[in-house]
C-alpha cells in the first residue's frame, strides 16, 4: 500500500528532530524561558507518535472490532478531558460535559461519514475508522473547549446583567441566551476559518498524506471535502451540546443563576491538592 | 365560588411571607442568614438597616427568590411559588440592585428590554409615561436617546429604577439603591419610589435597605435591623443601649 512512499529511517527522523534547536535558540536569544517546555513538548511529540505508530500497527494487523472499539473509546475520553482544560473559570461537572458532548457529536458524525458516505466494510475497518474519528475528535475538542471557555467567561463578565435580567422576570434561558450565543459562535469560528482557507493557504495533513502515498490528488481532494464537512458538523454539534450542558449546570430550574458554582480553576486545583 | 379558586386565600394574605428562611455559604461553611420570619403586608414601607456584610442583601435576594434557600419558604399572597411561576413572581416583586446593570445601547433600548421577555407579553412600551417619570427625576426629554455606557452612576440608577417602575410591580426590594449617589440624585430616586407607592399605596409595599438612618426614617414606616444574619425590629434607641452594655 505504501509503495509510492519513500521510507524514512530513524536517522532521517533524528535529522528533522534537530530542527527543534531552532526553537531552542530563539527561546534562549529572546529570553522567552521556554526551553523546558520546549524540551518536554518535543519529547512528547516523539514518544506519543512512536507509541501510536506501534499501537496502530498492531490494531491494523489484528483487525478485530474488540481491538478497534476500545482504542476509539480511549481517544474519545482523552479528547473529552483535553476539551475541559481551558478557561480561567470552571464548574463541577465541566469535564463530564466536555466528554459527553464530544463523544455524542463525534461518534454520530463519524458514523455518518463511515457508514453512509465512505461505506466501509466491516464497520470497524481500522484504517478508516481510527484516523477519521481522530480528525473529527481533534477539531470537535477545539470547538467544545472554546465554547465552554467563552460561556464561563461571558457569564462571569456579564454576571450583573444576567442577574438583572432574572430579577426583571426573565426565564433562565432568556437570561443566558446572550452568553450562550457568543459561546457557540466562538466554538464554531475556528472551523469556519479553516474551511475558508483550506486548499488555498493550508493543505490538510490527510490530503497531503494521501498524495504522498501515491493517491490521485482528485481522490484525495474528495476525501478532504468529506472530512471538512464531517468536522464542521461535529464541532458545531459538540459546541452546542457543551454550551447547553454548561447552561444546565449553571442555571437552576427555579430560574436562578448559580454563580457560586463558577470557581477559579487554579484555586480549585489548589484546594483539591490540599484536601 | 364552588370552583378551585374558592380555596384561594383572601386578599388579606400578606404580599410576601417568609417562614424560617435560611441562607448558608457552603464553601465557607458560614450562615449568612439565620432562620428568619418576615411578613410584608400591602401598604407597608419597611426600612432595613445594619452593618455591611450583616446579610441585608442576602435577605432581599432570598425574598426575590434569586438565590437557593437552605431552609424555609417564601410565600407570595399566601401561596408558595412554583418553578414556572417564578418569572411572574419576579415581575410583581422587583429587586433593584445597588449598582445598576445596564445593557449596551441607548437608555430607550434598556427600557424596552423587559418587553422582549415572555412574562411581559401582555404589556408594551409607553414612551410618554417613561418621559414623565424621567421628568420627575429632573432629566430632559433627550435622556431616552443617551448611550447607556456614558451615563453617570446616578443616571444609570435612575434608568434602572424607571425600567422597573414602568412595569408596575407590587413590591419593590431596594438594595441600597442610593448608596454611592450624590444627595440630589438620591432624592430623585426617593421621589420616584414615593410616586410609584402613592399611586397604589393600599396594594404596594417596599423593603428599602439603607445604611443612612436619616434616609431609613424618611423611606420607612417600619424599621428593621440586621445584625450578623439575625433580623430584628429596631428599638427606638437600640444603638445607645447596646453601646452602654459594652461599656459596663
Amino acid at each position: 500500500m505504501n509503495t509510492g512512499l519513500q521510507n524514512l529511517s530513524l536517522v532521517d527522523v533524528a535529522i528533522a528532530a534537530l530542527l527543534v534547536f531552532v526553537n531552542g535558540a530563539i527561546s534562549v536569544l529572546l529570553k522567552l524561558d521556554l526551553e523546558r517546555k520546549l524540551a518536554w513538548a518535543a519529547l512528547r511529540t516523539v514518544v506519543q507518535l512512536l507509541a501510536i505508530g506501534y499501537v496502530l500497527g498492531w490494531v491494523f494487523a489484528y483487525d478485530r472490532w474488540y481491538a478497534v472499539l476500545p482504542l476509539m473509546v480511549l481517544m474519545t475520553l482523552i479528547a473529552g478531558v483535553a476539551g475541559s482544560q481551558r478557561g480561567a473559570r470552571t464548574y463541577a461537572g465541566q469535564r463530564a460535559d466536555s466528554i459527553v458532548s464530544i463523544w455524542v457529536s463525534a461518534w454520530l458524525v463519524a458514523a455518518v461519514g463511515l457508514f453512509v458516505v465512505i461505506r466501509i466494510r466491516p464497520w470497524y475497518t481500522p484504517q478508516y475508522a481510527i484516523p477519521i474519528l481522530g480528525m473529527i475528535l481533534g477539531n470537535t475538542l477545539t470547538g467544545v473547549s472554546l465554547g465552554i471557555e467563552r460561556m464561563t467567561s461571558e457569564l462571569t463578565a456579564r454576571r450583573d446583567r444576567v442577574e438583572t435580567a432574572l430579577a426583571l422576570g426573565a426565564t433562565r434561558w432568556e437570561a443566558a441566551q446572550g452568553p450562550a450565543r457568543e459561546a457557540v459562535r466562538a466554538g464554531m469560528i475556528p472551523t469556519l476559518n479553516q474551511m475558508a482557507v483550506v486548499g488555498v493557504v493550508s493543505l490538510p495533513g490527510m490530503m497531503t498524506g494521501q498524495v504522498l502515498a501515491g493517491q490521485s490528488p482528485l481522490q484525495a481532494v474528495r476525501y478532504q471535502i468529506v472530512i471538512m464537512f464531517l468536522i464542521a458538523a461535529s464541532s458545531a454539534l459538540g459546541t452546542v451540546g457543551a454550551v447547553l450542558l454548561a447552561y444546565r449546570h449553571l442555571f437552576s430550574a427555579e430560574h436562578r443563576f448559580l454563580v457560586s458554582r463558577l470557581v477559579d480553576r487554579t484555586a480549585r486545583a489548589k484546594r483539591r491538592a490540599a484536601g | 365560588m364552588t370552583d378551585s379558586r374558592a380555596a384561594a386565600p383572601p386578599d388579606t394574605a400578606p404580599l410576601i411571607a417568609a417562614q424560617r428562611i435560611v441562607r448558608r455559604d457552603a464553601a465557607r461553611n458560614q450562615t449568612l442568614l439565620e432562620p428568619t420570619d418576615l411578613t410584608l403586608d400591602a401598604g407597608e414601607r419597611v426600612a432595613l438597616t445594619g452593618p455591611s456584610g450583616s446579610g441585608k442583601s442576602v435577605l432581599l435576594r432570598a425574598l426575590a427568590l434569586l438565590d437557593p434557600l437552605d431552609g424555609g419558604r417564601v410565600q407570595w399572597r399566601g401561596r408558595s411559588v412554583t418553578r414556572s411561576r417564578i418569572p411572574t413572581f419576579r415581575r410583581h416583586v422587583a429587586y433593584l440592585r445597588q449598582r445598576a446593570a445596564l445593557l449596551d445601547g441607548s437608555v430607550e433600548d434598556n427600557l424596552r428590554y423587559p418587553y422582549s421577555l415572555a412574562v411581559y407579553r401582555d404589556v408594551s412600551f409607553d414612551a410618554d409615561r417613561v418621559r414623565a417619570l424621567f421628568e420627575r427625576a429632573g432629566r430632559g426629554a433627550d435622556f431616552l436617546e443617551r448611550d447607556a455606557s456614558e451615563l453617570s452612576g446616578g443616571e444609570a440608577q435612575i434608568v434602572a429604577l424607571v425600567r422597573v417602575l414602568q412595569l408596575d410591580p407590587d413590591v419593590l426590594l431596594l438594595d441600597e439603591p442610593t448608596a454611592s449617589l450624590d444627595p440630589g440624585t438620591a432624592r430623585a430616586i426617593e421621589a420616584l419610589v414615593a410616586g410609584w407607592f402613592e399611586r397604589g399605596a393600599d396594594a404596594r409595599a417596599t423593603i428599602w435597605v439603607s445604611h443612612d438612618p436619616a434616609q431609613a426614617a424618611r423611606v420607612g414606616t417600619r424599621q428593621l435591623v440586621m445584625r450578623a444574619g439575625v433580623l430584628s425590629a429596631a428599638p427606638p434607641d437600640g444603638e445607645t443601649t447596646k453601646s452602654a452594655e459594652t461599656v459596663q
